[in-house]
């Protein structure tokens, strides 16, 4: 896909759901979460999403073993080709250091919401003020605020032009191996899309007659973007959060994969866990199968709540 | 003096396209050259079909929409002159009410943030408390219960919703209120009752309104003046009376007969005047006179080729039409094979489009 329809339909996202938003006022947000209940996709999806936030939590404390421990160092032997698989005692079997699979899988989670999180929070963050800037400065600032919109898109534009992945894999190898270069990476690759989709939310509401009445009130310009503008702007923003998320558990994993993730061995992470895993895949694959399917399945609930949500919001976006 | 005058004032959008730059191609002449004034005290009504630029012309006065030419003159100070802040601190003066209650309204603010937040702008008030009680006040004057203040737009009808704008207007004490459509998104059996509404509040605190319609009859009985807009200008304009008693251009009297009269008798004779064709676009309006491609009583090349000025023919009745004096004294005739004919003493034939012709819409 090109830049430019890909902003463009970013763009077009905003504009819909904004519009949308304005036309039956709040009760658009009781009538979406109505046909939320109804959507089995976003039952679903928030049922993963619950169990991998609690398992996030709880996961330390109810694994059986510690994720660190080489108890069973004893039992595997790489060079042979000798792995423990499922038993009695390890529920996933070993890994290649002899630790327990599953404790290790359980307290991975943890991190693994740790990195989507932080980084989800760090896009929309970043996102949402340059984005915010540029709608405000085309909105409401004349000329001048043309040039910074101007200015501020290309460079967004430009994010926009490289596929995530190769933009965050470039910053990881510039920062160099650490949990932190991971959350930034991941993060710093999905402000385009924050920015442009606050932007495209923003233009369509600056054009609203509630914005219109304020500003023929003599409300000054800086409480219309701040108390009228903006926090009509956000619905669009939390949607993409959940999709955000999805995104970023998997690109977390891919730098892991790719040998740039968090060095640190004493926290399991699942992307750690399935490129440390591909060195032994002829041998015992289910070592690499765990995690990838942690990954999988919790992307893909937060995806599905995400879409169900985005849906719901505006019900011409299906498709 | 007049409390608003406008003088030659033009919107004129333009039409942009391009890939990469944003060439422009063309204008869209929402408003071009409306020249009216409106005296004190007094309500002047616009009237016009859907996309004749009533709106555009309406946020043109209030600066919402930049001017292309033309003056604005409000109590003896060219608005569009005034420095930005300058004219922020004028904006209490002048109000506007909008065609659609529950967009004009913040979903997200209760209806005491939504009245009190032109006052805070203002420094009407000194505090909280007193605002509230200036807030109470006023909801009371417009029919709302005490109890609405904490309540939120989309909790109230649409009747409700217009008297929410209209309170977020008066609270401000304006001279001038510029009502857009107030009522056209309304139930017809409230329409009635916002209008009164209106009415009640001009004799109390001696507002002016520039009331704007796509119906003659809403405005009919409110008005003092009326002004007949088509394609971004006026046709005619009269006090409220004179214009009904006789409209001068042919496409008032289009409009008018569009308006139905409740006597039976009176209804089945008067005269109907069916308009072939659509509104042309007014981003290619037509050369001459702007009517002149669905006017029945067009005359070959003046009407084509020369624009009717807007003059006045006495009595501060002004027409835009080179044969309005002919028309009245029936020397012009309406030519039938251009437009569908006059319907006149014609008992009991109701009025029937066919053939591609069209009834003048009354409601668009
Ligand atoms: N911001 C804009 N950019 C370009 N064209 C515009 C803009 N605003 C209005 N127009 C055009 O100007 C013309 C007049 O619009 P306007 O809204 O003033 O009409 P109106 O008489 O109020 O119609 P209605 O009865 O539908 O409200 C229309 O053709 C409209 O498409
Ligand atoms: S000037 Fe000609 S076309 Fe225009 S209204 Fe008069 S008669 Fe009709
Ligand atoms: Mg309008």
């Amino acid at each position: 896909m090109s830049t430019t329809t890909k902003s463009a339909k970013i763009d077009r996202l905003a504009e819909l759901t904004a519009r949308n938003e304005t036309a039956s006022g709040a009760s658009l947000w009781v009538e979406a979460f109505r046909r939320l209940r109804r959507s089995k996709m976003a039952l679903i999806g928030a049922a993963i999403m619950a169990v991998f936030v609690v398992l996030a939590i709880v996961g330390p404390w109810i694994a059986p073993y510690s994720p660190t421990a080489q108890t069973w160092r004893d039992e595997v032997f790489v060079n042979r080709g000798e792995f423990v698989g499922p038993r009695g005692d390890n529920w996933l079997g070993l890994d290649h250091l002899g630790r327990d699979l599953f404790s290790r899988l359980l307290v991975g989670t943890r991190q693994t919401l740790l990195v989507g999180v932080v980084s989800t929070v760090l896009a929309f963050v970043v996102g949402a003020v340059i984005g915010g800037v540029s709608g405000a400065a085309l909105a409401f600032g004349g000329r001048v605020g043309r040039q910074i919109d101007t200015v501020l898109m290309r460079l967004i534009d430009m994010m926009l032009a490289l596929p995530s992945l190769l933009l965050a894999v470039s910053i990881a190898a510039v920062l160099g191996q650490s949990l932190t270069t991971v959350m930034i990476a991941v993060g710093v690759a999905q402000i385009p899309i924050f920015a442009r989709l606050l932007r495209g939310s923003m233009l369509a509401q600056a054009g609203a007659d509630y914005v219109l009445a304020a500003r023929s009130l003599g409300v000054r310009r800086r409480r219309i973007v701040l108390a009228h503008v903006l926090p009509n702007s956000l619905g669009p923003l939390i949607v993409q959060s959940t999709l955000a998320l999805a995104t970023a558990i998997i690109e977390a994993a891919a730098l892991s994969y790719l040998g740039l993730g968090n060095p640190d061995a004493s926290q399991p992470e699942w992307g750690v866990m399935l490129a440390q895993a591909q060195r032994f895949f002829d041998q015992e694959p289910m070592m690499a199968v765990y995690p990838a399917l942690g990954i999988i399945i919790t992307s893909l609930g937060f995806t599905l709540l995400g879409e169900a949500m985005r849906e719901a919001l505006d019900p011409r976006l299906r498709s | 003096m007049s409390l608003l005058e406008l003088d030659d004032v033009k919107v004129h959008f333009p039409v942009k396209r391009g890939v990469l730059f944003d060439r422009t191609v063309g204008h869209v002449y929402a408003v071009d050259g409306v020249s009216l004034s409106v005296e004190a005290g007094q309500t002047y009504g616009l009237v016009g079909e859907s996309g004749c630029g009533k709106t555009t012309l309406g946020r043109a006065v209030l600066r919402l929409t930049d001017i292309t030419s033309g003056r604005v003159v409000f109590d003896g100070t060219d608005l569009a002159a005034l420095p930005d802040e300058e004219m922020r601190r004028t904006r209490h003066r002048l109000q506007m009410v909008f065609q659609d209650p529950l967009g004009s309204l913040n979903p997200r603010q209760n209806i005491e943030s939504i009245l009190a937040e032109g006052m805070a702008a203002h420094g009407i008030g000194a505090n909280r408390e007193e605002r509230r009680e200036r807030i109470v006040e006023i909801l009371r004057r417009v029919g709302l219960p005490a109890g609405a203040l904490s309540r939120y737009p989309h909790e109230f009808s649409g009747g409700q919703r217009q008297r929410i704008g209209i309170a977020r207007a008066i609270v401000l004490e304006p001279d001038l209120i510029i009502c857009d459509e107030p009522v056209s998104a309304l139930d017809v059996s409230i329409q009635a009752q916002v209008l009164n509404l209106l009415e009640e509040l001009q004799d109390a605190l001696g507002l002016t309104y520039l009331v704007i319609a796509h119906d003659l009859a809403v405005v009919r009985h409110i008005s003092d003046r009326i002004g007949v807009m088509y394609l971004g200008s006026l046709v005619e304009e009269a006090p409220s009376d004179a214009l009904y008693a006789e409209p001068r251009h042919p496409y008032t009297r289009a409009l008018m007969s569009a308006v139905p009269v409740p006597d039976p008798e009176v209804e089945d004779n008067r005269e109907r005047i069916l308009l072939r064709g659509d509104l042309p676009s007014p981003a290619n309006p037509p050369a001459g006179c702007r009517f002149h491609t669905r006017c029945p009583w067009r005359q070959p090349e003046r009407c084509d080729t020369e624009r009717p000025a807007l003059t006045d023919l006495g009595d501060g009745h002004r027409v835009a039409c080179h044969y309005a004096a002919e028309i009245a004294d029936g020397t012009v005739q309406p030519i039938r094979d251009l437009a569908p004919p006059v319907l006149r003493d014609v008992p009991g034939v109701p009025a029937q489009a066919g053939g591609g012709e069209e009834p003048v819409p009354a409601a668009s």
